[in-house]
């Protein structure tokens, strides 16, 4: 069944999250980060950051830290296990470190077909915002496959 | 870290690359951690193969982040200006991950002398995972 499009400009329920240090610290460790701006507070302090550096992908995990990270996909009566991540891009405005609280504000912007349905996409548009200030674009497509 | 000079750079020039440790269980378990994704896709054996799956198998955000390290091994973080990638093939426990990337583009972006970047993450036999792009600015 095709997805209705109807849901194109629906707002996604909003959420904040503090990225932890602590997080941090095992997510440079799973991608054989070496940096230790990236997971040593110290040094982050000694490099003149507010904290330890968010890194480029993060955002995304942060998008997803919610208990239902994919709502928009269930409102929309998707089956989840038939979900892949298709693409998935960022735009930076400025850097983010631990302990700052962010705002995700996400809208679905599109969604489309190709192969007659057998492949929907489903595209998802979120802001960053910290303190009101625009730090990052966050913009995933996800599939669904028939 | 000094930015790399822009008019030193040519379209064609390859970025300092790596190769991963093969990605192993415990990297998953790791990067689950470290993500907050704890899908039974890529952790628990007993339920990819409940669905048909023969065993688990990377979170593709984990080669997205190979990627981000490439970049930031070569630039400081606060001059990327956009990062995207398209999940092209699913990686497997015990690849390694030759993370390449060269340029592709020199271009001014609202001011800024920006250089864009073509970056693949594949296997040893040069199956390409994910294929990214990303603009950087050098100025």
């Amino acid at each position: 069944m095709l997805i209705d499009k109807k849901h194109i400009g629906m707002k996604v329920p909003p959420h904040s999250v503090t990225p932890t240090a602590w997080q941090l610290k095992w997510f440079a460790k799973a991608t054989g980060e070496t940096n230790p701006i990236y997971f040593d507070e110290a040094a982050a302090a000694q490099a003149g950051l507010p904290g330890v550096l968010v890194p480029p992908t993060f955002f995304f995990c942060m998008d997803m830290d919610k208990d239902h990270p994919f709502d928009y996909l269930e409102t929309m009566g998707c089956d989840l296990g038939k979900m892949l991540h298709g693409e998935q891009s960022f735009v930076y405005h400025q850097p983010v470190h631990s302990g700052e609280k962010l705002d995700f504000d996400g809208v679905i912007t599109d969604i489309y077909d190709k192969k007659n349905g057998a492949l929907q996409f489903v595209v998802k548009d979120v802001k960053v915002l910290r303190q009101g200030e625009l730090v990052c674009d966050v913009h995933s497509v996800m599939v669904i496959r028939a | 870290m000094t930015k790399p000079n822009f008019d030193a750079l040519n379209v064609g020039d390859a970025i300092p690359s790596f190769t991963t440790e093969p990605v192993s269980r415990l990297t998953l378990a790791l990067y689950a951690t470290g993500s907050g994704d704890h899908h039974p896709l890529h952790l628990d054996q007993d339920y990819v193969r409940s669905k048909g799956i023969p065993d688990v198998f990377a979170h593709g955000m984990l080669g997205m982040a190979y990627l981000g390290r490439l970049l930031t091994q070569w630039v400081p973080q606060a001059a990327i200006r956009s990062f995207g990638v398209r999940f092209t093939a699913i990686t497997q426990v015990g690849e390694r991950l030759v993370c390449t990337g060269k340029v592709v583009e020199k271009l001014e972006q609202a001011g800024e002398k920006c250089v864009r970047l073509e970056l693949t993450c594949a296997n040893e036999q040069g199956e390409a995972k994910h294929k990214a792009d990303a603009v950087v600015a050098l100025t």
